[in-house]
């Protein structure tokens, strides 16, 4: 089984975790504003990244917190994972095609911070 | 109902008796594991909610007399009060603990962190119905646990002090290690999920039946008991 890396807890198997989705989609800044299809973007619309893929997940069996983790979708293999609080880990290539959004993030990251561990 | 006929009522109150969902484990856990597995009922429990550093983080280890483990996977012994075996912290997350303590009326464990963390900002709540504790001993505690954990054991990394919340036998529990030999473990199983991890360990411990006992120290029938070398 494949072991994932909780930022708290260290090396846990799979089971324990959850997926919760892209990470860093931000509220919108002025929500009263937004028309319905804006709104469906926010809630609805993700990336599709085939490579590198900033995602959030729960530790539901262990200290129950959410993380970061940087993960590739064909792959599965975890390059990254960090803290809620922390930025987004810069030194890790994105290696996805379709991955403009994800970059576009990464670039406005001044940290290079490692994983949180 | 009305003609149904009113019992006769003794003059003293009703006593309730008290009970714990591995009352009816207990018998078997004794006899099958040679006293390996044993149950700690009653256990007082509270959950511990605090930023650290800060006011409500001083003001509970004021109460529990220890320093809250801040680093993660790791418990520390401590004294809450009401007498018995001393009771313990364990680190559930960066703001929250898990108090175990020995206490004859499971809410004054609550009662009094509360009172003295509530004013400066923290939480307390008595969780001791959440969680039922198994104390796993012997030489074959690690091979029982290692049959459903997939947490490394071994006492070099999960010595005295360390804790992990993760699943055994696919139930979620709070483990605790008591030695550095890795021969005594505290499980923290849930309630309701208690007398399945009951039955799930006697189920591990067939294998390990009997071997807690000393090997016959009877001579192997095969080989010459005599040594040296032969003609």
């Amino acid at each position: 089984m494949q072991l994932i890396e909780c930022p708290w807890c260290g090396p846990r198997e799979e089971v324990e975790f959850s997926y919760g989705g892209q990470a860093h989609v931000p509220y919108p800044e002025s929500p009263a504003e937004l028309d319905d299809e804006q709104w469906a973007h926010y809630v609805f619309f993700r990336d599709n990244t085939r490579g590198t893929l900033a995602e959030r997940w729960n530790h539901g069996a262990g200290c129950r917190r959410w993380f970061n983790a940087m993960r590739d979708t064909v792959s599965y293999r975890f390059s990254a994972v960090y803290r809620t609080a922390e930025p987004m880990p810069a030194s890790v290539p994105l290696t996805g095609a379709g991955s403009s959004s994800a970059s576009a993030t990464t670039s406005t990251t001044t940290s290079t911070t490692t994983t949180g561990r | 109902m009305a003609d149904t006929p009113t019992p006769s009522v003794a003059p003293s109150a009703p006593t309730l008796r008290r009970s714990h969902p591995l009352a009816s484990r207990e018998e078997d856990l004794r006899a099958l594991t040679g006293g390996s597995v044993g149950v700690r009922p009653h256990l007082a429990m509270a959950v511990v909610r605090a930023a650290v550093p800060g006011p409500a983080a001083r003001a509970a280890e004021d109460v529990l007399g220890t320093a809250l483990p801040t680093r993660p996977n790791t418990w520390a012994p401590a004294a809450p009060g009401g007498g018995g075996e001393p009771g313990a912290v364990v680190w559930l997350g960066p703001d929250e603990w898990l108090v175990l303590a020995d206490e004859p009326r499971p809410e004054a464990l609550e009662e009094r962190l509360r009172a003295a963390l509530v004013p400066v900002g923290g939480s307390a709540v008595d969780v001791s119905a959440q969680r039922m504790s198994l104390r796993l001993r012997g030489a074959h505690a690690r091979d029982v646990l290692a049959a459903g954990c997939a947490v490394d054991t071994h006492p070099a990394v999960f010595g005295a002090g360390t804790s992990a919340q993760t699943l055994l036998g696919q139930a979620g529990v709070v483990l605790l290690s008591r030695s550095d030999a890795g021969d005594d473990y505290e499980v923290l199983v849930r309630s309701s999920f208690a007398r399945y991890l009951a039955d799930w360990l006697l189920d591990a411990f067939v294998e390990h039946r009997g071997a807690e006992a000393p090997r016959d120290p009877a001579p192997d029938p095969v080989r010459p008991t005599t040594g040296g070398a032969t003609p």
